[in-house]
């Protein structure tokens, strides 16, 4: 029999795709069937009950306020950040470039880490704050700073390739046309980019949502105050609250679900109609 | 409307893109930037228009003084190489932004813009194109938008930055012709940059030619032909055929050449003949060329003739007497130039 290269391929791409499968259904499919059927394990009525204690609602506004004021920093700020190093050559940009990405390679603990040595009460600035009575640490303020850290290399990278390949023209025809910096601004350079920064807004919430390591560092775990819902997630589950653990998990599984569909969406869009994006 | 420019110096990263350069534009006029990539041609136009900033030298427009003057107040159109039309506007929309940025008081009414536009796309001849996206329409019909646009604030300076470069040769020629008209009708004064010196020589009033941030030569197209000012403006502006020389005593002497004299200024020292290919008469004689090799072009004969180290092409017209393959020549190069060899790269 010739078993030549292109005889064998079928089989090779069969195996492949079985093994694809089946790694999609056991790290993928399975967790979230897990979550969803152990919330489920007395029925509506448990997952109802969790939802309505106070901890739980706290959890919930919180991380809503967390994600509602550190989004839309990093929207603004990687915006400026990606037009900075997207539109102009300058020394240090290279370096510009490598600390925006700075928090992708830095454990989310460190990021934590990093305002506790700053702000904490043996930190730099601790004694000076706690004069002035004012609290970051184990407090809203922080649990914002380290979110916000951790998150903000997202929006900066989806456009700074972007706004590098559609290059400058357009904006400068702008000018030549009349318009001031602000009309340029709405009218060519944020249409031109809009789908990618929604691209990029959409993955910063999704982290700024979920994010564990950075927060659980400089959250203090105070109940019904600094607790935000993957911090919620992990108290429960330690509380042996399997039905309040896996409630919790499951809204944000299901956030996970919302922005992956969105982002489905959005990149069909782009690839549509090129103009958008490319 | 003139533009003067003075002695303009600009440099990036210690590489000089304009290196003392000086003109004057007169009202009405149709100018050309001739150049090589990298001789700074574009730089001057962004210059021109405001996108690029001076390390030295002053412009004027209409006797005022542009320093200083961002890029949207100045009223200069420009039309970009690749267009760089907005892709998330149709057609009329690109048209009409020039007016639509303009302040209230100045703004027309939302029905004079759309007339406005309708009349420059009609100008334009792609009046059925208005509906539709910058991807969804040709080359040749994205530069008409992007003139249009740039027509549409009524610019007291027209620039376009290698206005056929993106064009198949078809298109290209045509258009040559229909931008030069607009210009006429329209009575613009007009600036283009180009490395094409056919382009630059059809078009155009006068031609700048650029090289290395200078000005080698501005003049009529017709002049700067039959009389280039340097041994680059000579080369790049056709064809030559070109010998190097030694000059001693008002004489040229070309080395591979030994009976040729010829009469010039040039100081004593190495320097370089340069001749068009039609410029060069033949005669039956027992040498120095042989033909080698011939082909007709046209209506002319193309001959290759080789010297001793050398192999030339003379362009012969079909009544004229030429040598059969083989056969030996003498050369009259009376119509040569001569330049000294320090102007040369």
């Amino acid at each position: 029999m010739n078993t030549s290269a292109t005889e064998e391929a079928p089989a090779t791409r069969a195996l492949l795709t079985a093994l694809t499968l089946v790694l999609l259904v056991v790290l993928l499919l399975l967790p979230l069937i897990v979550v969803l059927t152990e919330a489920l394990q007395h029925g509506l009525a448990g997952v109802l009950a969790t939802l309505s204690e106070p901890e739980a609602l706290a959890a919930i506004r919180l991380t809503l306020l967390v994600a509602a004021i550190s989004v839309p920093v990093n929207t603004v700020c990687g915006l400026a950040a990606a037009w900075c190093v997207g539109r102009f050559r300058f020394p240090g940009r290279g370096l510009l470039v490598t600390l925006i990405e700075l928090p992708f390679s830095v454990s989310p603990v460190i990021s934590g880490l990093v305002w506790v040595l700053l702000f904490g009460a043996n930190g730099w600035l601790g004694p000076t704050l706690d004069r002035l009575d004012i609290r970051i640490i184990f407090a809203v303020p922080g649990l914002v700073l380290a979110t916000t850290f951790v998150t903000f290399p997202f929006v900066a990278r989806t456009l700074i390739p972007l706004m590098e390949q559609q290059g400058a023209a357009e904006e400068e025809a702008a000018l030549t046309l009349g318009a001031t910096g602000w009309q340029t601004f709405w009218r060519v350079t944020l249409p031109n980019i809009r789908w990618g920064l929604l691209y990029g807004v959409l993955l910063c919430n999704a982290r700024a949502m979920g994010e564990f390591g950075a927060v659980a560092v400089v959250s203090g775990h105070v109940r019904g105050q600094t607790m935000t819902m993957p911090l919620q997630v992990e108290a429960l589950f330690n509380d042996y609250d399997w039905v309040g653990a896996f409630t919790m998990a499951g809204l944000l599984a299901l956030l996970a679900l919302v922005t992956l569909v969105v982002k489905a969406a959005l990149e069909w869009r782009i690839g549509v109609r090129g103009g958008g994006l490319l | 409307m003139t533009v003067e420019l003075r002695n303009l110096h600009r440099s990036f990263g210690g590489v000089a893109a304009l290196d003392g350069v000086s003109l004057t534009i007169g009202q009405g006029e149709f100018l050309a930037l001739l150049g090589p990539s990298g001789s700074g041609k574009t730089t001057l136009l962004r210059v021109l228009a405001g996108l690029e900033f001076l390390d030295a030298g002053e412009v004027t427009i209409d006797g005022r003084r542009m320093d200083g003057v961002p890029a949207r107040e100045r009223g200069v159109g420009l039309v970009f190489q690749h267009y760089a039309l907005f892709r998330h506007m149709t057609v009329a929309r690109n048209v009409a932004f020039g007016l639509e940025v303009l302040p209230r008081s100045r703004r027309p009414a939302r029905r004079d813009v759309a007339s406005r536009v309708r009349s420059l796309l009609e100008m334009m001849q792609i009046g059925e194109l208005g509906d539709r996206y910058p991807e969804q329409i040709s080359g040749g019909q994205r530069q008409r938008v992007a003139l249009a646009r740039a027509l549409a604030i009524e610019p007291r300076l027209l620039l376009l930055d290698e206005p056929f470069g993106a064009l198949d040769a078809r298109v290209r020629k045509s258009l040559r012709i229909w931008l030069r008209e607009l210009h006429e009708r329209m009575g613009l004064t007009s600036v283009f940059v180009t490395h094409d010196q056919a382009e630059a020589m059809e078009m155009a009033d006068r031609v700048a030619v650029l090289r290395a941030g200078q000005i080698e030569q501005v003049d009529e197209p017709d002049r700067l032909y039959a009389e280039p000012a340097s041994a680059f403006v000579h080369e790049f502006l056709g064809e030559a055929v070109r010998f190097e020389a030694v000059v001693e005593g008002g004489t040229a002497r070309i080395a591979t050449l030994p009976g040729v004299a010829l009469d010039t200024d040039c100081p004593a020292g190495p320097a370089i003949v340069l001749i068009r290919p039609h410029e060069i008469r033949l005669r039956p004689g027992p040498g120095p060329a042989q033909a080698v090799g011939m082909h007709a072009n046209g209506p002319l004969w193309r001959v290759r003739l080789a010297l001793p180290g050398q192999v030339l092409e003379v362009l012969r017209t079909e009544g004229a007497w030429r040598p059969e393959v083989g056969q030996t020549c003498d050369l009259d190069l009376s119509r040569a130039r001569v330049y000294p060899a320090n102007s040369m790269w």
